[in-house]
C-alpha cells in the first residue's frame, strides 16, 4: 500500500497527469479559474490566458504564478490543490488552447 | 417544443391554439452558462418552460429586468447584452457593446440599461427598448458592483483606481459624472441598499467597506468595519464575494468576510459591527430571506457544496443543506416561500421550502450560475 502510493506519488511528480485527473484538472481550469479569467480564458477580473497573450510568458514563470498566487492581486496559490507536474501540464494546455 | 408551445400562448401561432394572456410574476431565467443559453422558469408550479438559446459566453452572467417583468436584459461576459422576450421565450434584440463586460443595471424609470465593463473600462448606456447605445462614460479602469439609484443614477467602483462614481443619467446622451476618489483599496463589488439611500462597496486590497450616502454624495466615502481581520492574514480566496441587496435583514446587514469563514453583521442604524458569525467557508453569497428572518449562505472552492442558513435573532447558523457539488447562487420568490439554488457540478437547480426547508423540486440544467426572477424589476439596487 504505502509502495503503491509512494510509486503513484513518483508517476505524478515526473510526468502528465493521468486521464482521470486531466478531465478534473480541466473542469477546475474551465469553472473555477473561469471564475476571474473567463470561461473561455478570454479574460475578467483576471487576465486572458488565452494563448495568444500567453505565448510570450515564460512556462516556469507561469507555473509559479499558479502555484503561488501573485501577492497584492487577487490571484490566490493553488498548491494546496495542485501538484508541480499539474500545473505545469495545465500551464501547458493553457498555452496551446483549451479544448472547447 | 416547448419554447414553442409557450411562443403560441401568446401569439396563437399554432393552428388550433387560443392565445392565453399570461403574467410574468412568477416567471426567471437561470443562466446555463457553459452553454451560452437561459433556462426560462416559472416559480408557481416549479419548471422548466424552456430554453433560450445563442446568448453567447455567460461566465459570470446577469439579468435585470424591465418594470414591466417582460423583458429580462442578459449581460454576458463577451459583452453581449442581450434582451429576452420571457413571454415569447426568444431573444428580442442582441447587441455586442464591448469587449468584456461584468454586469449591469437598469434605471428607476426603466428607460436605460446602464453595462459595466472591464475592457476597456467603463459603462455604456443604452435604450431599454430599442438597445441603441446612448453615450458612453470611459473610466480607465475595472468597474465592478454596478447598482441602479434614485433620480436615474448609476453607481458603481473601480477596482484598480479605488473610487466610486455616481453617474446622473436624467439626460441619458449627456450623463453627468460625480466622482469619489480615495475610496480604498481594490474594491470588488457593491451594492445600495433596497431603500436607495446607501452604496457600499466592499475592499479586497484591505479590510472594510466604503460607505457613500446617496442623499448627500458632497460629504465622500466613509470607511465602515475598518480593520475587520484584526491583523490576522486572510485565506487564499478562490471566489470573489458578491453584494448586492439583498445582504439587508431588518437594520442589519450581512456581509461575506474577504478571506475568512465568517458573516461580518453590520448595524445600518450606528454603522458598525453588530456580530460575526462564524460559518463552513469563505461566503460567496449572503441572502436575506425576504422578512429578514433567515440569512442564506454559500461558499468558495473548495468548501462549495454546502448551503447554511443563520437566524438573524439568534445569529447563528441554525440548519446547513447540501444541494450538490459547487453552489453557485440563491434567488428566493419574493415573498421568500422557495429558494432556488444552483448546483453547478450536480448540474441542477433545486428549489427549497423556504419555512421547512424540504426539497420541492429539482431541475435539470447544463452549468447552472446564476438565477434571476422577474422580481428584481420592481426592486431598486437589482
Amino acid at each position: 500500500m504505502g509502495l503503491a502510493l509512494a510509486a503513484a506519488c513518483a508517476a505524478a511528480a515526473a510526468g502528465d497527469p493521468a486521464p482521470a485527473r486531466r478531465a478534473e484538472l480541466l473542469h477546475m481550469v474551465k469553472q473555477d479559474c473561469g471564475s476571474c479569467h473567463g470561461l473561455t480564458m478570454r479574460g475578467g477580473l483576471g487576465p486572458s490566458l488565452e494563448p495568444a497573450a500567453l505565448a510570450e510568458k515564460d512556462a516556469d514563470a507561469l507555473r509559479f504564478v499558479i502555484l503561488h498566487g501573485r501577492p497584492g492581486t487577487p490571484m490566490p496559490p493553488w498548491s494546496t490543490f495542485l501538484s508541480e507536474a499539474e500545473a505545469r501540464w495545465i500551464v501547458q494546455q493553457l498555452q496551446k488552447g483549451l479544448p472547447r | 417544443m416547448r419554447t414553442f408551445a409557450l411562443a403560441a400562448l401568446l401569439l396563437g401561432l399554432g393552428a388550433c391554439a387560443t392565445p392565453q394572456p399570461r403574467g410574468t410574476g412568477d416567471l426567471g431565467l437561470v443562466v446555463e452558462r457553459a452553454a451560452g443559453r437561459v433556462m426560462l422558469i416559472e416559480t408557481t408550479g416549479r419548471t422548466a418552460l424552456g430554453r433560450i438559446e445563442g446568448l453567447g459566453d455567460l461566465s459570470h452572467a446577469a439579468a435585470v429586468f424591465s418594470r414591466d417583468g417582460r423583458y429580462a436584459y442578459v449581460f454576458g461576459r463577451d459583452g453581449g447584452l442581450t434582451k429576452v422576450d420571457l413571454l415569447r421565450a426568444k431573444i428580442e434584440k442582441r447587441v455586442i457593446q464591448a469587449g468584456n463586460s461584468i454586469g449591469g443595471a437598469i434605471s428607476q424609470d426603466g428607460r436605460i440599461v446602464a453595462v459595466a465593463n472591464y475592457k476597456p473600462g467603463g459603462i455604456r448606456l443604452f435604450d431599454a427598448r430599442t438597445l441603441e447605445p446612448l453615450a458612453e462614460v470611459p473610466t480607465g479602469s475595472k468597474v465592478v458592483g454596478i447598482a441602479d439609484a434614485p433620480g436615474n443614477r448609476f453607481v458603481f467602483s473601480l477596482f484598480e483606481a479605488g473610487e466610486i462614481w455616481i453617474v446622473d443619467a436624467a439626460d441619458p446622451r449627456r450623463p453627468l459624472v460625480k466622482k469619489i476618489p480615495g475610496i480604498g483599496r481594490q474594491p470588488y463589488d457593491g451594492f445600495v441598499t433596497p431603500d436607495g439611500r446607501h452604496y457600499i462597496a466592499g475592499l479586497f486590497g484591505e479590510d472594510g467597506l466604503a460607505l457613500v450616502d446617496l442623499w448627500n454624495p458632497e460629504a465622500g466615502a466613509r470607511r465602515i468595519l475598518d480593520g475587520y481581520g484584526r491583523g490576522e492574514a486572510p485565506l487564499p480566496v478562490y471566489k470573489m464575494p458578491h453584494l448586492r441587496g439583498w445582504a439587508v435583514a431588518g437594520r442589519y446587514i450581512f456581509l461575506p468576510a474577504v478571506g475568512r469563514r465568517e458573516v461580518l453583521v453590520l448595524d445600518s442604524v450606528t454603522w458598525t459591527e453588530a456580530a460575526r458569525i462564524a460559518v463552513h467557508g469563505q461566503p460567496v453569497f449572503a441572502v436575506a430571506q425576504p422578512g429578514g428572518r433567515r440569512v442564506w449562505v454559500n461558499f468558495a472552492f473548495p468548501e462549495n457544496g454546502v448551503v447554511q442558513v443563520i437566524d438573524v435573532p439568534q445569529m447563528k447558523v441554525v440548519r446547513e443543506l447540501h444541494p450538490g457539488r459547487a453552489v453557485l447562487h440563491m434567488e428566493f420568490t419574493p415573498r421568500g416561500e422557495q429558494a432556488w439554488i444552483s448546483s453547478r457540478d450536480d448540474g441542477a437547480v433545486v428549489v427549497y421550502d423556504g419555512a421547512s426547508f424540504a426539497e420541492l423540486a429539482r431541475l435539470a440544467a447544463e452549468s447552472p450560475s446564476g438565477i434571476f426572477l422577474t422580481s428584481r424589476g420592481a426592486m431598486t439596487g437589482f
